[in-house]
């Protein structure tokens, strides 16, 4: 019995042009659509597939937040997971707590494998995975472009700055999942309505015994320094010109 | 207390990477701090030469491990975390070296993370983007909790040569993994500037059509002594590599000069550039976002207008 869990966060949907509220306290949330993490889609879309390939017999969807999650948990079941675990958390939890409660999760279900989206788009940590495996005490390979398991080791290409490197790690480990890993696929109706018979396990927080204190407090929201308003030209030559003036050719 | 802050070196074949530099820059802004660099390598001897010419740090640490011949975030963790003992911060590049590595490091420590700090206000209080740069938002950290963060190396600039830190030689001993392995690296060779530290770029995106017409911005680029980069909406076409795809997901970068061609302009694409000094886009659609964020805009047919360019440019 193998099983794979999968990490994935409600955040606000990477279309919407998020808003900092006038008061700066946070940013405008209410009546946004939100989706799951697009990195986290690309980790259930990996699970999914290394199931298909019969390199895991389970997969497993986890997530921390509020009942509303739920949902985003119901496209993760119709997607293809097969059972999904809330744990509900009125409060967002920092990085460190989010990988305390998922070794508290990893105790219990024994997963081969934990797959993790490398960032939130919300937060924009890029921390978790790296986190949970530290806690965990087990390989990490985070950014991953292909993954390739042999028996008790996998094989992971890794996005890094100089280009690609691979790592091989022995299960179980944390993998975290970079946008090229693949394309994850789309919902279909009768999944979705199967998806509602699956089961959904919610969980308190409060009962997991975890420390869950935020250890940082954010005192201010505010956009970002607006550019000054640039100018328009006509042709090259005006443009070359523009860049001349500025002293950049 | 005054911060005693530790910064995690990047390095690769023998040299420095400017990452570090600008970590120091960013410490250096902290006052009453001292700086300390250390190097985790086979052999640290010509990086920590390195380090230590760099304007603001005080001593040089080296810990010298075959182990260390890769940089494997488990292999370098439980290390950094035993030297960090001595110091209130530890600080590293936000690089996919350094997202890699300082979490692990924060967790070892039974601590939290600040990631890309952009500014600090102080020793326990910085800046840092969230929203793929959307908002900007100020933190406070506990201080009487040693605070692990990584620099977004973006926001500043590399702190000066001219130092003459001394060079210690660190004994470590924490039990390392066997479960980790490197097997290999490919590195896209371009002999062009490298993206993250190039004063100029030149960016292609969906527009460019092919892997083929991309050349035209490579062509450009070389006119310009440049640094290539990509839309993701250019990478994913296959048009060009992973690693020069410039964003949210890519990289961020900060170069005195940005020319987009062809490229569109999507949130996530601008919070990779915003703090470039001038950013020019080229581009045939009028109400293409790039337009709001560019200091010069130019609205026609990238395919005319960059040979005419070109030619302009001599």
């Amino acid at each position: 019995m193998s099983k794979i869990l999968v990490g994935l966060k409600r955040v606000v949907d990477y279309n919407v042009r998020v808003r900092v509220k006038p008061d700066g306290t946070g940013v405008v949330t209410d009546g946004v659509k939100m989706s799951i993490n697009p990195f986290d889609e690309i980790a259930l879309e990996e699970a999914l597939r290394i199931k298909e390939q019969g390199g895991a017999t389970e997969v497993v969807v986890v997530s921390i937040g509020p009942a509303d999650t739920q949902q985003q948990l119901r496209t993760g079941l119709a997607m293809g997971a097969d059972r999904a675990i809330l744990v509900q958390a009125d409060t967002a939890v920092e990085p460190l707590a989010a990988a305390r409660i998922f070794l508290k999760l990893i105790e219990k279900e024994s997963p081969q494998i934990v797959l993790l989206g490398k960032q939130g788009i919300d937060d924009d940590n890029n921390q978790t995975g790296q986190m949970l495996a530290a806690l965990w005490d087990r390989p990490q390979a985070t950014f991953a472009s292909k993954v390739e398991l042999e028996g008790a080791k996998a094989k992971v290409t890794r996005e890094v700055d100089a280009g690609l490197e691979t790592i091989e790690v022995d299960l179980p480990a944390v993998l975290t999942t970079d946008l090229r890993l693949n394309e994850p696929r789309y919902v279909k109706l009768p999944d979705i309505m199967k998806a509602k018979k699956k089961p959904l396990e919610t969980v308190a927080i409060a009962s997991l015994g975890v420390d869950t204190a935020p250890q940082f407090k954010t005192t201010k929201y505010e956009p970002p320094a607006a550019r000054s308003k640039g100018i328009m030209v006509k042709d090259v030559a005006e443009l070359v010109a523009a860049l001349k003036q500025k002293g950049l050719v | 207390m005054a911060a005693k802050i530790l910064i995690v070196a990047e390095h690769a074949g023998g040299k420095l990477n400017p990452s570090t530099a600008k970590c120091v820059a960013c410490a250096s802004t902290i006052d009453g701090a001292q700086i300390d660099v250390a190097v985790f390598a086979t052999d640290g001897a010509a990086v920590a030469a390195e380090a230590a010419t760099i304007q603001g740090v005080k001593t040089v640490l080296t810990v010298n491990n075959a182990a260390n011949a890769e940089p494997l975030a488990a292999v370098l963790a439980p290390q950094v975390a035993a030297v960090a003992a001595n110091y209130t911060h530890v600080f590293g590049p936000s690089t996919t070296f350094g997202k890699d590595l300082m979490p692990r490091v924060a967790a070892l420590l039974g601590v939290g993370q600040l990631s890309d700090i952009m500014a600090a206000e102080g020793a326990y209080k910085f800046r840092r983007p969230v929203y793929a740069g959307n908002a900007i938002i100020t933190v406070e950290a506990p201080q009487d909790k040693k605070l692990v963060a990584t620099v977004r190396t973006a926001s500043f600039q590399a702190a000066a040569q001219g130092g003459s830190a001394a060079v210690e030689a660190a004994n470590v001993s924490a039990s390392l993994p066997s479960h980790t392995r490197f097997v290999s690296r490919s590195a896209a060779a371009t002999g062009r500037p490298d993206l993250q530290t190039a004063p100029r770029v030149v960016s292609g995106g969906r527009a460019l059509g092919s892997s083929d017409n991309f050349k035209i911005i490579f062509s450009l680029a070389d006119k310009l002594g440049a640094a290539v980069g990509a839309s993701r909406a250019a990478v994913d076409a296959g048009y060009a590599a992973n690693d020069l795809q410039v964003g949210q997901t890519g990289k961020i970068i900060a170069p005195e000069l940005y020319v987009a061609v062809g490229i569109s302009g999507a949130i996530q694409h601008l919070t990779g550039i915003k703090d470039a000094r001038t950013i020019v886009a080229i581009n045939k659609d009028a109400e293409a976002p790039i337009f709001e964020v560019a200091d010069v805009g130019l609205v026609g047919d990238l395919f005319t207008v960059l040979p005419e360019l070109e030619k302009a440019l001599g």
